[in-house]
């Protein structure tokens, strides 16, 4: 675009009483104009209607955000509350829907407001338009304190420069200005102060984190984290008379869980009582144990087929009849004292998991010398899965 | 001086033209700053400074610094959130609630008393989040996905109270906002300087007056009194529940809600009053804030002060009715107990002296009226004081009864609290419109075309 010819954005008059104005925006529009404007400092009852105005949509935007705020937040509170953390507070469901009114509510009026308000300048006003060419002239100057003018915009089919005003001025106008395109500024990317800038925003923003992570927090009042009054373990008191920072505990102290076991290795304990039932829980968690802690010398089927060949003794096959005669109490023994090489395994295996263990040994043990009514069992169990299977 | 209450008041008095309008409120923004300003902003200042300092050792320190103790653990903090949420209320009402019912001379003091709601929450919001002892954490009661995977109690009336406090401020500073872009744009057409011009065409976001937006800003404006009018009887409200659905015996009543309400704008429009009283003499507004307009806010006082005293009665009522043995001591112990002081300082601020306004002359008397809003001010914020310590100080449990005794850093925040609505009342007035020039405007006398004849619809 030429810079030496401005372009005609439009021509304003001014009137000077709202009855003015009503009366011209009336024959504006009668006169056949559509792209045309009023401008009032204050709304003026009527001129919809001598604008051939309809009433506003914007009701709609506010309409649909309050539904959709309202039934966002009620399903979220209620994935919250039943679905991603079920949670029972009060005695109450995990649905309680009273005690989620007053937030549906309030959200509900948070998502309408705030839709509306960003439908209203963005859409509707189509803001921000500080480059709009009216602005700065004497004509924007005037309707924004006390004059009232109406504009109509070099575009529309019916206007004729002379024409135009001279209609205007038979309205009642007291002023008519011509209002100018402004020179339309481009704005390159590559321009050297903007990049100036986005490098000095750049420079402060990684250097001030840089000082402050690296450089801040080890100066003083900041580094009160790296300095302070406790103890670290292993380290040298000289608070203490043992001279150790840490403290053993009190005498007598017995930690959590931990049930006492006065049995030796030698000591008779055939009565002991399994008290765990062969379930399948029970045997999943007993082969778990048995798997870690045991196949690795007994071999993953109790057959002695360790994986330590060569490394370590081999432990014997739990298959044996000797074993197979063992009472479940006598096991319980050596699993929690040790037998021969095999150490104690009380700090790694606790007295549920031992019993439980003992039923998978039992279960391995059954599977080596089968008696005739386990396979008809096993038979009734296949046909059954077939029958599950064929359904 | 007769008045016709048949007839409309006039709402700017002296008939003066548009621009003088513009001119008289835009005077107090273009003029440099009397001494007399600096010095009121010096007085403000210093107690919101007082406040910062009480609020920094606190941070340092930990809340033993305050007289809270195990019962009275809401206390001062508690007192002073209800007391300045309630204060907000006077102006989403007289913003939403006049709006809605007509009442044209609220176009005079909203913009004022929408501006003090938005600093009076921010007041209240200080609160909560200091009174945890680690406002770091408040982040915690928004609903995000954090690493614990867990989310904020939605059946707790302390979170709907987030989310009424927060909606409120949001919806409060919208409405006030969208108010202000008109006047922006006068503003930045009336601008000298270069600095002013950007700024208020920064704010005005390039508004136009024209009569094509004027039609959707109408209709917003229409939508948000309406949508904020239930809003600011749920805040209160959701306040109300913070007591009233604990059990604690005074604070476990169905009056609440109301009771809230009523005394929340009951002690807004006190606040209102008290300081448009002062900003009318100061910036010489008396012909666009009239006598008219702080009569009207006087009967609003009355109204709701005595609303106020009948929930005062009906709790007498309730205490009895209930058969509650513990609802009936805790009464007779709030009237005369450790602080039968404070109910009866109360009772007389809210609901004796504001009887004085049945009579024309003390309503229409601007020193009177100072006096007693004043008053109702003190007196609404004993009330909760009242409500929440003699409350918790002696409930159930006789062993645990202990009384509270504030601590200089509780009367300092308190002031401190003060400073700050002060000081952006302050800085408000000096660099804002403090009137609606543009609604103003559309209420003055000939300021409506009479359509020559033609019908009115």
């Amino acid at each position: 675009m030429s810079n030496n010819q401005k372009q005609l954005y439009a021509i304003g008059a001014l009137f000077d009483s709202p009855d003015k104005i009503i009366y011209a925006a009336n024959k504006i529009r009668e006169a056949g104009f559509v792209n045309y404007d009023v401008n009032t400092p204050y709304p003026i009852h009527g001129m919809d209607k001598a604008m051939g105005l309809k009433s506003s949509k914007i009701g709609y935007v506010t309409l649909f955000a309050g539904f959709f705020g309202a039934s966002f937040i009620l399903s979220f509170m209620w994935w919250t509350l039943s679905v991603s953390y079920p949670l029972v507070i009060g005695g109450k469901p995990y649905f309680p829907l009273p005690a989620f009114v007053p937030i549906t509510f309030e959200f509900t009026v948070l998502s309408a407001v705030v839709s509306t308000a960003i439908a209203l300048i963005a859409v509707a006003f189509n803001f921000p338009y500080n480059s709009h060419p009216l602005h700065d002239s004497y004509y924007m100057k005037n309707v924004s304190s006390d004059k009232f003018g109406i504009v109509i915009e070099a575009i529309d089919e019916k206007f004729k420069k002379e024409d135009t005003e001279n209609l205007l001025k038979s309205l009642g106008a007291y002023f008519t200005e011509l209002i100018y395109k402004p020179e339309e500024k481009t704005f390159k990317i590559f321009e050297p102060k903007f990049l100036a800038f986005l490098l000095i925003i750049a420079l402060i923003t990684s250097g001030s984190t840089y000082v402050t992570l690296n450089k801040l927090m080890y100066m003083p009042p900041f580094d009160f984290m790296l300095h302070q009054n406790r103890g670290n373990a292993q380290a040298k008191s000289n608070f203490f008379y043992n001279t150790r920072e840490m403290r053993n505990p009190v005498k007598g102290t017995v930690a959590q869980g931990y049930i006492p076991y006065p049995f030796n290795a030698t000591d008779s304990t055939e009565y002991f009582a399994d008290p765990l039932l062969p379930t399948m829980e029970v045997l999943r968690l007993g082969q778990k144990k048995f798997l870690t802690f045991c196949s690795p010398c007994h071999g993953n089927y109790a057959d002695g087929n360790s994986r330590l060949q060569g490394q370590f003794p081999p432990g014997p096959t739990l298959h044996s009849q000797q074993v197979i005669n063992y009472s479940d109490g006598k096991i319980y023994n050596i699993i929690t004292n040790g037998q021969n090489v095999m150490p104690s395994y009380a700090r790694q295996i606790n007295s549920n998991e031992r019993w439980a263990i003992i039923n998978y040994i039992r279960v391995l043990q059954r599977a080596q010398n089968p008696k005739p009514e386990d396979f008809s069992a096993i038979k009734e169990i296949k046909k059954e899965n077939d029958d599950n299977a064929s359904n | 001086m007769t008045n016709d209450y048949s007839v409309d008041m006039v709402i700017v008095e002296g008939n003066p033209k548009l621009r003088d309008i513009d001119e008289a409120v835009i005077a107090p923004i273009e003029k440099k700053a009397s001494k007399k300003y600096f010095i009121a902003l010096s007085i403000t200042g210093t107690l919101l400074m007082i406040g910062a300092v009480c609020i920094t050792l606190t941070f340092y320190y930990g809340i033993g610094l305050w007289g809270n103790n195990i019962p009275n653990a809401w206390a001062f903090a508690i007192t002073n959130f209800v007391f300045w949420i309630g204060i907000g209320h006077a102006g989403t009402l007289i913003s939403a609630i006049l709006y809605l019912l007509r009442q044209h001379w609220r176009n005079g003091v909203a913009r004022f008393a929408e501006a003090m709601t938005i600093f009076a929450v921010m007041c209240a919001g200080i609160f909560p989040i200091i009174h945890t002892g680690r406002p770091w954490l408040a982040g915690y009661l928004l609903p995000y996905p954090n690493q614990h995977s867990i989310w904020p109690n939605f059946v707790s009336p302390l979170v709907w109270d987030v989310f009424a406090v927060s909606t409120y401020f949001t919806v409060s500073l919208i409405f006030w906002y969208i108010g202000l872009i008109p006047d922006f744009a006068t503003l930045r057409d009336k601008a000298v300087t270069k600095a002013k011009k950007f700024i208020y065409s920064f704010f005005s976001l390039g508004w136009r007056h024209s009569n094509r937006h004027w039609r959707h800003y109408e209709k917003v404006y229409m939508i948000l009194a309406g949508i904020a009018t239930p809003l600011v009887l749920s805040v209160h409200t959701v306040v109300s529940w913070d007591f009233a659905a604990s059990i604690i015996p005074g604070w476990h009543s169905t009056i609440f809600p109301p009771y809230f309400v009523a005394g929340a704008i009951f002690s807004g429009f006190a606040m209102v009053s008290t300081v448009l009283i002062f900003v009318r003499k100061i910036f010489n507004m008396e012909h666009i804030i009239t006598l008219n307009h702080i009569e009207k806010m006087n009967q609003v006082i009355l109204l709701t002060g005595s609303m106020v005293g009948y929930a005062y009665i009906i709790e007498w009522f309730m205490a009895w009715y209930s058969g509650s043995t513990f609802e009936l001591f805790e009464t007779v112990h709030r009237a005369f107990g450790i602080y039968g002081w404070a109910y009866w300082l109360m009772v007389s601020c809210n609901v004796i002296f504001p009887q004085l306004f049945w009579l024309k002359k003390v309503r229409r008397s601007i020193p009177i009226t100072l006096a007693i809003v004043i008053l109702v001010n003190v007196g609404m914020w004993f009330e909760r004081f009242v409500i929440i310590v003699s409350s918790l100080s002696q409930d159930f449990l006789p062993t645990s009864w202990a009384a509270f005794v504030p601590t200089i850093y509780d009367f300092g925040i308190l002031l401190g609290s003060f400073g700050l609505f002060f000081t952006l009342i302050l800085l408000f007035a000096k660099t804002l419109p403090v009137i609606s020039i543009s609604e103003l405007k559309g209420v003055m006398r000939d300021a409506q075309p009479t359509h020559q004849g033609v019908d009115h619809e």
